[in-house]
């Protein structure tokens, strides 16, 4: 198994350099009798600036993982240190302003507040973290202009096609400049189109300096990613440079 | 997270669906409304009560024959017959009873009052000219019945305005027209200033007083009367004169234990208080079942709120997969719940108000408002808000974020 290829040029080894370090992460749901194992033994760690594909098909933990790495769940082993922070063993509320400062959630089903503007839901995580309303305002403003929806701040969400909504929901990830962008199937409600225009919108980000993890079943959105993590029955089964990607980005 | 965003978006997520939002404070409203009502008209009618004992005259002892021992229904009131105009002599010259100012006897039945084509049913009253001034009566034309008017049982009548404006219209003066009582023709020697009220104790304006051997002799054929009142001259005294009339009235009806007395002495605070014994147990009743309908509305919003809390599952699990804690989910739908109450709240105390103003001038009553059970009605709806909006908004703080963005 290949260990953390981080991109060339930045030094490995240091752990303030790993954005994400999880150790021995093992997740087992108990239903009454039976117990799962939905992730084995799970180690990896994602340098600063990497973009990452986990990849697997239906049952593989891949979701399990996503929510762990999103801070919604924790894990019953091991350890998983995000940015410094080791929050395997946090509390609920703690858990909660993690997932508010450090993680940008992009979701399958754009998941915005229906019949409410797009400026107020890219507002609505800095409400959660008490920045006062002009700045609110001024952040949310800046990043639906940055994925260009500069022009539809005042739109409720339901009046906006798909593609416009999970720019939305990107802006929304990013206004908290958290330290990881999680994304959940992001283009899996999309037509091709569509999903090529949020793609670039990912490689962008990571070309600016994002940390992005992406959850797919598709390859040709892997692809995208620099690097791709395969899952299979709650092990890692191959972790491997997309090296094409790596030496063209489009600077 | 502050406050007005707190509330703004609480408007924003109840504004949805206004239909669901307006009848799920109609609960609420309807007992807020009950609530005040209740109150303002209790406090009216008390107010009102209280006035028209107070226009009695104050200082005021009252003797009724008969016994209000419990248990005793030997002597039920009004049938008795062991007052006499010669107790009320003796109350009056007596050196026993200390402070005595006037006394009256009176007689009341209800008869037919006739004149002309007019007959009404009311109250004529028997009384002594002491009457004048222990009622604080007084006249807005005409004079008052005079000792000789009693002596010689002349056939004279004193008219309530409200009599007066039955048998002779408004504009007709009544002094010097004639009525008939029972058949027997009287001359109208004077008509009443209004006392106004109404309610309990029949209205003081709806009255007939006749000479008191008058209405013993010539109208009712009878010896006793129906009751004495006894004008104290100071307040200190009340207690005392009512004792010393007390044995005063044994020894004269020769009867020892006063366990056994014929007659009952009331001062115008037993009365008082035994009405606001009354009115205060039919408010605390009637708070109850308001208070009954409060807690069914207060379930209404509960019930409404965890159905609001399973349609928005998605939206609760997204806001805490945003960085939202259990204690800002619990705000943002406890803050719901209490808008909708205290909306209720506001809307049932309005309606309430008007109810309560329309009730009291149909039934001419005066209109208290009370500001206090205004303060009361929106604490209330707060408290309950607060109560029944905990439960639902612990279950959606509850939530796992990862079942509830997984919610269809």
């Amino acid at each position: 198994m290949e260990e953390s290829a981080a991109p060339a040029g930045e030094p490995e080894s240091k752990l303030d350099d790993n954005m994400i370090s999880v150790t021995h992460l093992s997740k087992i749901y108990k239903n009454d009798s039976t117990e799962t194992l939905a992730l084995n033994n799970v180690s990896f760690k994602v340098a600063k600036g990497e973009f990452v594909a986990i990849m697997g098909p239906s049952g593989s933990g891949k979701s399990t993982l996503m929510h762990i790495l999103g801070a919604l769940d924790s894990p019953t082993k091991g350890s998983y240190i995000l940015d410094g922070t080791d929050i395997s063993k946090l509390s609920d509320d703690d858990l909660a302003k993690i997932r508010n400062q450090k993680i940008g959630f992009v979701f399958q089903a754009y998941n915005l507040l229906p019949r409410t503007t797009a400026l107020k839901n890219v507002m609505l995580p800095m409400l959660y973290a008490g920045i006062s309303e002009d700045q609110r305002v001024a952040a949310a403003t800046k990043f639906l202009k940055m994925v260009g929806l500069g022009d539809r701040l005042q739109n409720h969400s339901n009046q906006l096609s798909g593609g416009q909504q999970q720019r939305v929901a990107i802006a929304r990830s990013l206004v908290m400049s958290p330290s990881i962008l999680l994304a959940d199937e992001p283009t899996g409600n999309l037509a091709t189109a569509q999903s090529e225009e949020i793609m670039e919108i990912f490689e962008k980000l990571n070309h600016d300096g994002h940390t992005i993890l992406i959850i797919t079943h598709e390859l040709e959105i892997a692809a995208h990613a620099k690097r791709t993590i395969s899952l299979r029955d709650g092990r890692i089964v191959e972790d491997k440079n997309n090296g094409h990607k790596k030496w063209t980005s489009k600077n | 997270m502050d406050i007005k965003e707190l509330i703004s978006s609480a408007f924003e997520a109840l504004g949805l669906n206004r239909t669901r939002t307006a009848l799920a404070t109609l609960g609420i409203v309807i007992g807020i409304a009950a609530v005040i009502t209740l109150l303002s008209l209790g406090k009216a009618g008390q107010a009102s009560v209280e006035s028209q004992i107070q226009s009695l005259g104050s200082n005021l002892l009252t003797i009724i024959p008969g016994s209000f021992r419990p248990g005793d229904f030997r002597s039920a009131s009004g049938t008795s017959t062991t007052l006499t105009l010669e107790d009320a002599h003796t109350i009056a010259t007596s050196p026993k009873v200390h402070g005595v100012k006037n006394v009256s006897a009176e007689l009341q039945r209800r008869a037919a009052v006739q004149a002309g084509r007019q007959s009404v049913n009311t109250s004529v009253t028997g009384v002594l000219p002491s009457y004048k001034s222990i009622r604080n009566i007084s006249l807005e034309a005409g004079n008052f019945l005079t000792e000789s008017d009693n002596t010689s049982q002349a056939k004279v009548a004193v008219l309530g305005p409200t009599t007066a404006s039955d048998l002779f219209g408004s504009t007709t003066n009544a002094v010097g027209q004639t009525i008939r009582i029972n058949k027997i023709s009287f001359r109208v020697i004077g008509v009443m200033t209004s006392k106004g009220g109404g309610g309990l104790g029949g209205n003081q304006d709806d009255v007939v007083l006749v000479p008191l051997t008058t209405a013993q002799k010539q109208l009712f054929g009878v010896t006793y009367i129906g009751s004495l009142s006894v004008e104290i001259a100071d307040q200190k005294q009340m207690d005392s004169a009512r004792d010393e009339i007390g044995y005063l009235l044994l020894s004269r009806h020769k009867i020892s234990d006063p366990a056994n007395a014929d007659f009952s002495i009331f001062s115008q605070a037993d009365i008082l208080s035994t009405i606001n014994q009354v009115t205060g147990t039919f408010t605390a009743l009637l708070s109850g079942i308001a208070a009954i309908s409060l807690l069914v509305g207060g379930i209404g919003i509960m019930n409404i709120m965890l159905v609001t809390v399973v349609e928005r599952t998605r939206e609760i699990g997204l806001r805490k997969a945003l960085g939202a804690t259990s204690k800002v989910v619990v705000a943002q739908f406890l803050t719901e719940a209490v808008i909708l109450t205290i909306m209720g709240g506001i809307l049932g105390m309005l309606l309430g108000t008007m109810l309560s103003f329309i009730i009291s001038k149909v039934i001419g009553l005066p209109f208290v408002l009370d500001p206090v059970s205004v303060a009361l009605a929106l604490g209330v709806s707060g408290i309950l808000g607060i109560l029944f909006g905990w439960y639902p908004a612990r279950q959606a703080a509850k939530l796992s974020p990862i079942e509830a963005l997984r919610y269809e």
